[in-house]
């Protein structure tokens, strides 16, 4: 053990058993993640020259401070955090469990000096037995049943409580270990996705953020996707109907999935996140004769064209399900709207759901109306599978019960040790000593009151 | 009976007994005291009434749900949980005195929600529709409500320390004189935090949990989420910092007034110098 070599593993492992160096590590951790929320993470190159210089870009960049929470420096300063945990549990754990596991049953003079909570008393004209059983009866009645030891003339007797609880606090550091573990696992066997589905359409892939590509295995269609708004005007619900279609079986049937109700399915959970239109709305119109000769609706996509009785050709240049951007003043779904007479110059004009009569006052043959539109939309969901979600989570429980145990349960002891006529009880907690004193004291006024000292 | 006019009598009380627990500071009577935290109570009374009628009008407006949505409403309820952590400590410990440091931080939080804060009752964005707001809300800010107990008991620590190093006869000395102990302020400073960390532990974890299940990541190191991680870091620095000598007292009074800064950054900071997830006071 006293090569040079041994020595430096030694003062290695002091180092990482030190509780000093695990508030430094907290302490930095707590103060270098306030970088990343103050620098923004994870820009793209144009939102970054937005905000800062060149020269800042390039210091930060070299510093990894647009990504810094998975920087090899940050996460070297987790894996110190985690050796500093391990080693100063492992360090620590075998004294503690010892505590825990073995009894004291004997209250030496070592002990007695020890305590900081002592009642002594001498009672008179009992013999030891009979102070023997007096105590018991009085411990069992007011504490809980103590061991007797007879021991070099003097009677032990013993009881303690929950002295597992001082396993707590290895419980809670474990529970990190596990929630880091969890963490490990999803980053490695896990990924992070999205995929935009048409109203109708199915995918049987998803792409991650750095657009590559996963097949999931099976199919997933979305049957149909609504919004629904508040009478403010406020988004109240985004609702997609999926169908997840695996092996030419559809295993899940239309099942509505909306914020803060993902479905899942192998693993793979799929969250409404956005939605958007897609392209092809299908819009319709009816084209009037303004003498009434004739009335003929049509059903037409965006870049369609129609052939009315008289020749005359219509066609949907574009349209849109909120015109009001686009056009202050009006609102609702619109259409442009090319309409050429046979042998005459082709006329552009918008047409308007909300604004039936709009289309009257342009003052030509035929008038135009916006009946209806199928509008489609896309749902936007983010898919994730994520393996390493019920260890994390089995960590979180652990931490909770583990603060729990840490600190409002006690490892608590009382000894009574009788010598002749010299009674002394003694006690003593791993924890709250205010509290526990509180107790004790009330526990000796009661032994006083019993032996009517 | 609306729960706009409960929100008043609740600010009214709270001031009334902030200026008791002042007049018992300089008195040392003990009715006063007594007084101070009978108003509280009866403030708390008023709250819990207001918060309960608050929520049946967002019934009767047709959008029914908690009270706790938005910069508003949640200020609101930071105010209640500080008064309910004292009265637990004030009928535990019966340190009654610790109400001139606790009462004045419901005030400013009512008083703020009460005169600048839009009191509005919206609808639900899908993203809040969940229970799990409801949990991670409450266990937040009962979380919170500890540390600016402890934040409280700290300053009258620091008070304390100082009054008794300078061992001074002035006017301030003999207020500070109906302290309890620097000893008991610096228990009490760890009790109050023994309470606050599992609870912000919890709200952390339902948080990331809830997160998990709206969007498939339970952490993104989104600011908020980060920041509640650094006060989740000071406050167990302050404990493993209690369990090697010398750092209890002073540094611990210290520790737990930073601790109590970065939470009310992680509140409302955060909202109002960074951008993220969270909409709490956002301009969205
Ligand atoms: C580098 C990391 C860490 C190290 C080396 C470390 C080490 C220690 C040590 C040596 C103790 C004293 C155990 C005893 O009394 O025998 C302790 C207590 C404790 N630790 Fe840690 N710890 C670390 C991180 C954490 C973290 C992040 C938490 C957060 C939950 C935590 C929670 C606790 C609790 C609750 C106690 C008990 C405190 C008390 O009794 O007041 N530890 N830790």
């Amino acid at each position: 053990m006293s090569t040079k070599n041994n020595g430096f593993l030694q003062s290695l492992w002091d180092f990482f058993c030190s509780l000093k160096l695990a508030i430094s590590l907290i302490i930095t951790l707590a103060v270098t993640s306030i970088f990343g929320t103050i620098i923004k993470q994870g820009g793209t190159a144009d939102e970054l020259q937005r905000e800062y210089s060149a020269g800042v870009i390039k210091l930060f960049s070299a510093l990894d401070l647009f990504d810094m929470y998975h920087s090899w420096w940050f996460i070297t300063i987790l894996y110190l955090f985690t050796v500093n945990l391990t080693a100063c549990s492992i360090k620590r754990l075998p004294r503690v469990w010892k505590l825990a596991s073995t009894p004291t049953p004997i209250l030496d003079n070592g002990l007695e000096k020890s305590l900081t909570n002592l009642y002594v008393f001498t009672a008179k004209g009992s013999s030891p037995q009979q102070l023997k059983e007096r105590m018991t009866a009085f411990l069992k009645a007011n504490f809980g049943d103590p061991t007797v030891t007879e021991r070099d003339g003097e009677i032990h007797l013993f009881v303690q409580k929950s002295p597992y609880s001082r396993l707590g606090v290895y419980v809670v550091h474990l529970s990190i270990i596990v929630v880091f573990i969890g963490a490990i696992m999803g980053s490695l066997f896990g990924y992070k996705a999205y995929v935009n589905i048409p109203e109708g359409g199915d995918i049987d892939r998803v792409s991650t953020r750095n657009d590559k590509v996963i097949p999931l295995g099976f199919k997933l269609r979305c049957d149909k996707f609504t919004v629904t708004l508040y009478d403010t005007g406020a988004p109240k619900e985004f609702r997609s109907l999926l169908t997840v279609v695996d092996n030419g079986q559809e295993v899940i049937k239309q099942r509505p999935t909306i914020v803060n109700d993902p479905l899942t399915y192998k693993g793979i959970t799929f969250y409404q996140s956005s939605y958007g239109p897609s392209g092809d709305a299908t819009i319709h119109l009816t084209a009037k004769a303004r003498n009434g000769a004739f009335a003929t609706p049509m059903t037409l996509r965006q870049g369609e064209s129609a052939t009315l009785a008289d020749g005359s050709k219509v066609q949907v240049v574009e349209s849109t399900q909120e015109v009001g951007p686009m056009m202050p003043g009006f609102s609702g779904p619109a259409a442009r709207v090319e309409y050429t007479p046979p042998g005459k110059a082709p006329q552009l004009f918008v047409v308007f759901k909300d604004f039936p009569n709009f289309d009257e006052q342009r003052g030509g043959a035929v008038i135009f109306t916006f009946d209806a539109s199928d509008a489609k939309f896309f749902t936007g969901l983010q898919v994730a599978k994520d393996p390493g979600v019920g260890v994390v989570w089995l960590g979180c429980a652990l931490m909770v019960i583990g603060i729990c145990i840490a600190f409002f349960m006690s490892h608590k002891r009382i000894w009574i040790r009788i010598t002749g006529a010299r009674v002394v009880l003694g006690g003593s907690a791993s924890k709250n000593p205010a509290g526990f004193g509180i107790l004790f004291d009330a526990l000796s006024e009661k032994l006083k009151k019993a032996e009517n000292l | 009976m609306t729960s706009s006019l409960m929100f008043n009598v609740t600010t009214f009380a709270y001031l009334i007994s902030m200026l008791l627990f002042f007049a018992f500071l300089a008195s040392k009577s003990k009715i006063v005291g007594l007084g101070g935290s009978l108003v509280a109570y009866v403030g708390f009374i008023a709250q819990t009434v207001a918060i309960g009628l608050r929520w049946n009008e967002s019934y009767v407006q047709g959008h029914g749900h908690a009270p706790l949505s938005n910069l508003y409403e949640s200020v609101v309820f930071f105010s209640w949980t500080i008064i309910l952590i004292f009265g637990i400590l004030d009928m535990k410990y019966k340190y009654r005195i610790i109400g001139a440091f606790v009462i004045p931080f419901a005030l400013l939080g009512m008083a703020w929600a009460q005169l600048s804060l839009e009191s509005n009752i919206e609808p639900l964005v899908p993203a809040l529709q969940s229970n799990w707001l409801l949990y991670h809300v409450i266990t937040c800010f009962l979380g919170y409500a500890c540390f600016a107990v402890a934040c409280g008991i700290s300053i009258m620590y620091l008070l304390k320390i100082k009054a008794e190093s300078s061992d001074s006869n002035s006017a301030a000395g003999s207020i500070i004189s109906s302290f309890p102990s620097a000893r008991i302020l610096d228990d009490m400073n760890y009790r109050a935090i023994m309470i606050g960390f599992p609870l912000l532990t919890l709200g952390i974890i339902t948080g990331a949990a809830w997160a998990n299940y709206a969007w498939g990541t339970y952490w993104s190191w989104d600011p908020k989420e980060t920041w509640s991680l650094i006060v989740w870091f000071v406050y167990a620095a302050f404990l493993h910092a209690r369990i090697t000598r010398g750092w209890v007292g002073k540094r611990a009074a210290w520790l737990s007034i930073i601790g109590f800064a970065a939470t009310i950054f992680c509140y409302l900071g955060v909202n109002l110098f960074l951008s993220g997830l969270h909409s709490y006071g956002g301009s969205r």
